[in-house]
């Protein structure tokens, strides 16, 4: 399915910030990602859906990202994260990438690497291990940042090889996923990650559907936003419209294709599998 | 000086942190999954020389720090203070014992050195990678005894004591490396 990229408006998440451009006098955003378009076709009756196509983010660039990048993302009615998680190895499996894979809960990550687990630790302890292992202070900071800071530098590093699926990540965390309470009574988002030898490589989730939630979810982003010292992106009225009416009960993925290239060629500079990446102001290839 | 955000970090750029002016050797930027982003920095202070690792989230900003280098020509110590000249516009500059520390086993008048400002004072004085020194001291040569790969302490002009092998004497010229302290060749 073919969406398009310049939308009406952005994501909200407070860490994925659109390129904004004016289009005949009207401010238009390129798209992080097909989801919202997506979630629009879902909700009138699309049935499963794929895009492989251009995405745009406003970051910094870096040998593993680009502002311009190759997404493959799809959509799978009535499917959990078991069964999506399965899918994608079999595609994995299917491009020689590696014909195993592990899944491992977030939570037990933490319990293995850092000795505590991240949805029942108190804020002051994981600003403290934040702190400690940055060499900086992140007394001011919330949970998740702080979460974020000791994942990718004490445990992102330390992943096993191969293919990984880390999965139930931390209800504070949960962009647009749906919620449950995991095993030992925490609510996590029904959300994960795949790794391959320390690179991430996907993130999916179970498609949160409930609208009531959008809305709150939304309102929090755009909170977070404001503390930043963020813009505040306008909300998706046709998305919500959308959502309203109803999304049906699926399961989503959106795949780096760069990256996945990157891996296949046994590459470690994202630039070199584009035909003019993009290298910053020292470019002289683009 | 201007600010620098985490996005226009690189290596070279000279900041102040914690007080002091350092140098940026690297920056890697991390960002997992949909997560706050951050920048992985290494940096050497340019006062003690310590190599620091510090994690900052992505957008936060430094100061610049007014660094620059410029090769002056090492003219005379005064006993408190080590002159430098611009050889183009002949500007002075002093240094004290704390900037000079132990280059001063290493400087020779006349010399051409690289001399880094902070705030338009000297910060750091760098001599060439190679030096040439005249032998003021050391023990007599032992004839014919360039094979057996013996060493001695040797006194050069700048007061510096280095090993040297045993054929040399007391007014010869070697050429030393200014980096490890050792002695490479005879001049």
């Amino acid at each position: 399915m073919d969406v398009p990229l310049l939308g009406k408006t952005g994501v909200t998440d407070p860490f994925i910030d659109c390129f904004e451009l004016n289009v005949n006098g009207e401010t238009r955003y390129l798209q992080s990602s097909p989801e919202y378009f997506m979630k629009r076709l879902l909700a009138s009756g699309s049935g499963p859906i794929y895009f492989l196509g251009k995405a745009f983010r406003a970051e910094e660039v870096s040998s593993k990202h680009q502002p311009e990048f190759t997404i493959l993302e799809w959509y799978r009615l009535d499917f959990d994260n078991n069964q999506l998680m399965k899918e994608i190895a079999d595609l994995m499996n299917m491009l020689k990438i590696s014909n195993s894979y592990q899944s491992i809960r977030y939570a037990d990550l933490f319990k293995k690497y850092i000795r505590i687990n991240p949805h029942e630790a108190r804020l002051e302890d994981l600003q403290k291990i934040a702190s400690t292992v940055s060499d900086a202070s992140f007394f001011e900071e919330d949970r998740s940042v702080c979460l974020d800071l000791i994942f990718s530098m004490c445990i992102e590093p330390q992943l096993p090889k191969g293919l990984v699926f880390i999965y139930d990540y931390p209800a504070c965390q949960s962009a647009l996923a749906k919620q449950k309470k995991d095993h030992e009574g925490n609510y996590v988002a029904q959300r994960f990650e795949l790794y391959l030898d320390n690179l991430e490589l996907a993130n999916g989730y179970v498609e949160l559907i409930d609208f009531d939630e959008h809305i709150a979810r939304f309102a929090k982003d755009q909170l977070i936003r404001e503390r930043l010292g963020k813009k505040i992106i306008p909300l998706d009225y046709n998305l919500l419209e959308s959502l309203k009416y109803g999304l049906p009960a699926c399961a989503g993925v959106a795949i780096g294709i760069d990256r996945l290239i990157m891996k296949l060629m046994d590459l470690n500079d994202i630039s070199k599998v584009m035909s003019f990446g993009y290298t910053g102001v020292d470019s002289n290839n683009d | 000086m201007s600010n620098y955000s985490t996005n226009e970090f690189r290596s070279g750029l000279k900041v102040i942190l914690d007080g002091d002016p350092c140098s940026i050797l690297e920056n890697e930027f991390v960002k997992p999954g949909k997560g706050q982003a951050f920048s992985r920095v290494r940096l050497r202070n340019l006062k003690s020389g310590r190599v620091w690792d510090k994690t900052f989230k992505s957008g936060e900003s430094l100061e610049g720090a007014d660094v620059t280098e410029c090769d002056m020509q090492y003219l005379y110590n005064d006993g408190d203070y080590w002159h430098f000249m611009e050889p183009d516009t002949f500007n002075q500059h002093q240094a004290d014992k704390t900037v000079i520390g132990d280059t001063g086993l290493w400087l020779r008048e006349q010399d051409i050195v690289m001399v880094t400002l902070y705030n338009g004072s000297p910060l750091l004085i760098t001599p060439a990678n190679h030096v040439e020194l005249e032998i003021i001291d050391t023990d007599p040569g032992l004839k014919g005894d360039t094979a057996q790969g013996g060493t001695k302490p040797a006194t050069l002009s700048t007061g510096a004591i280095i090993k040297v092998p045993l054929f040399l004497n007391i007014g010869e010229v070697v050429k030393v490396d200014t980096r490890t302290g050792q002695y490479i060749s005879r001049a």
